[in-house]
């Protein structure tokens, strides 16, 4: 197959800067960045705070001494108070998909909006979009960054849309199929829903026209890739982004597959230890910091994004010089800590995967009836799975136990259940239900 | 002479059972006999029918996991001592049994065994052998209108 999976194929030249004119570049919008934000009323607090003066930014690795932004930081300036144009300015708002807590507002000017769509373009272009192609974007419209970002990317490369949005999902298939979408565009646990009714209407995948998906705004696993692939006949690619840097578009997979390529003309990465905030060892798991270099409206300064990953330098095959960040595995706050081992929902997802290829529908319960922690792991049984004969369930059973364990380091009592019994998701899946936590709001 | 059997996936609650059950009535499909193994936690109900495509259609659509696997069915002598002497054969032969139940159907003096064996094709030979009638699924369903 050699070292691509589809045609390499670059949609802006500037993929490939050379790394010393790249990081010139990066220079030089840094210092236009603090610019524009030296009159906001937050940065200018923050800044003084740190005893540090736009001035005093001469180098890139000069960055490091201005502090960070969180998340806290743009709710306690709710709703536009890190706003660095007029009103008159802003073109759209979008909104944090409040998956924690109170949404946040970002502002867009109509530069913002070209550049957007233009880094939607870049990964689209790199995971197989052509402009003869349709694509079906089932991400939801609103304020959710998804739908809109990847709409006028696919635009900005000259495909057809079909805006179909979130939910009812055999009327998504009929889409898929009479209008013979050629790319999927959702969050990759909608994905598995999708390929699961596919079955159940008794639709062979292969009737509809699918070649590529590109799925985002969740974490998700190599494996469940494979299965998605297997299940849909289609190549899938990954692509990262958040409301709060620009939304979808920050990075993104090329045909090598081998991490997504961080668009670092528009945004500088740092990978700090979520503890110290020092930066993570090279080839460590550490969170993503990200300064945004182009925007108008709201440039954000060293942002701490809360995701989990692992950054690698090395040159990648398809010619583009963005650092690669490899899979989110999670993310700070959804680290779950049991018996003081930090688990994250995807490593039971992959440990799931592991077992039998089964569809990833589970539920993670956990609580602590006397002084330990304890794990329930709800799993759904498919038709594939079952076995008439006791034993090979129970040694079902077992086995994800020991991939759980093998994975995580922690003991889960797991449970079989009925298929179609625990709740899907259109949107972003909410698969933890840790009951320690509603012990101590009470 | 092996004849379907249908396996359901059920979790140990409070009305699992009926479920199905219902599905299959509303289908018009009769059930011959079934079996229950169970757990704590969850049970597989394993069912004898006449239409078994039929009903595993009804039941997948209903939305329940279904399995369906070949079974060994044997008429035996309604009288003490039936069962004994069919499975002195099966041991003989050195034939797993996974599990076995046992129902009277349409035949008088007659009950018939429901085998789930390891190697059924061994079994179906060595049973043939001494005369043991292996009931075909017609058959069966037959005798049991």
């Amino acid at each position: 197959m050699g070292e691509f999976v589809t045609e390499n194929r670059i949609w802006d030249p500037a993929e490939t800067m050379p790394h010393d004119e790249l990081r010139a570049l990066q220079l030089e919008r840094l210092v236009q960045t603090l610019a524009r934000v030296a009159e906001v009323p937050f940065y200018k607090e923050a800044f003084t705070k740190a005893g540090v003066s736009p001035d005093d930014i001469k180098t890139l690795d000069d960055l490091r001494r201005l502090p960070f932004t969180t998340k806290a930081d743009l709710r306690d300036h709710y709703p536009l108070g890190f706003l660095a144009v007029g009103r008159d300015r802003v073109a759209r708002f979008h909104g944090s998909s409040g998956t924690t807590g109170k949404p946040t507002f970002v502002a867009y000017t109509k530069e913002d909006l070209s550049t957007w769509a233009d880094l939607c373009a870049r990964f689209l272009v790199s995971g197989g979009l052509r402009p003869e192609h349709t694509v079906h974007i089932a991400f939801g419209y609103g304020l959710f960054t998804g739908g809109f970002g990847l709409h006028y990317g696919v635009e900005r490369v000259g495909a057809a849309v079909v805006p179909a949005a979130a939910g009812n999902t055999r009327r998504q298939i009929m889409l898929l199929k009479d209008l013979a979408a050629d790319v999927l565009v959702c969050t990759p646990s909608y994905a598995l829903t999708i390929a699961e009714t596919v079955g159940a209407m008794g639709i062979d995948p292969k009737e509809l026209s699918l070649k590529f998906a590109h799925f985002g705004a969740e974490p998700w696993t190599e494996d469940m890739r494979a299965q998605i692939e297997a299940d849909m006949g289609l190549l899938a690619f990954n692509n990262y982004g958040l409301s709060e840097v620009i939304g979808p578009g920050v990075s993104g997979e090329c045909a090598a597959r081998n991490g997504m390529h961080i668009q670092e003309d528009h945004f500088i990465v740092e990978c700090v230890d979520p503890e110290t905030l020092e930066p993570a060892q090279p080839g460590c798991q550490g969170e993503l910091v990200f300064t945004s270099l182009t925007k108008q409206a709201m440039p954000i300064i060293r942002y701490r994004t809360r995701d989990i990953a692992q950054l690698d330098p090395s040159p990648c095959a398809c010619g583009r010089t963005g650092i690669r960040m490899d899979r989110v595995v999670g993310r700070t706050d959804d680290m779950l800590i049991i018996r003081g081992v930090n688990v994250f929902p995807s490593q039971i997802e992959e440990a799931l995967l592991r077992v039998e290829g089964t569809a990833p529908h589970y539920l993670i319960e956990i609580g602590r009836p006397e002084t330990l922690d304890e794990v329930k792991v709800h799993v759904e049984v498919r038709s594939k799975d079952l076995s008439d004969k006791m034993s090979h369930m129970q040694a079902l059973r077992d086995r994800i136990g020991q991939e759980i364990h093998s994975i995580t380091g922690i003991h889960a009592d797991v449970y079989l259940v009925e298929p179609q019994t625990l709740e899907r998701f259109v949107g972003k899946a909410k698969r933890v239900l840790d009951h320690r936590t509603e012990k101590n709001d009470a | 002479m092996k004849i379907k059997q249908l396996s359901v996936f059920l979790e140990n609650k409070p009305g699992r059972l009926s479920e199905p059950c219902h599905t299959l009535a509303k289908a018009g499909v009769n059930i011959l006999t079934l079996s229950l193994a169970d757990t704590q936690q969850f049970g597989i109900m394993r069912l004898i029918v006449k239409e078994p495509e039929k009903a595993r259609d009804v039941l997948t659509q209903s939305g329940c996991v279904v399995k369906v696997t070949e079974v060994v069915a044997v008429e035996v002598e309604d009288r003490p001592g039936g069962l004994a002497d069919i499975l002195e054969i099966i041991e003989a032969a050195d034939i797993s049994i996974e599990y076995m139940y046992a129902f009277t159907f349409g035949r008088k003096d007659k009950a018939a065994l429901v085998f789930r064996f390891d190697d059924p094709d061994k079994a179906i030979d060595v049973l043939q052998d001494k005369g043991v009638n292996v009931i075909g699924g017609v058959e069966l369903y037959d005798s049991a209108d």
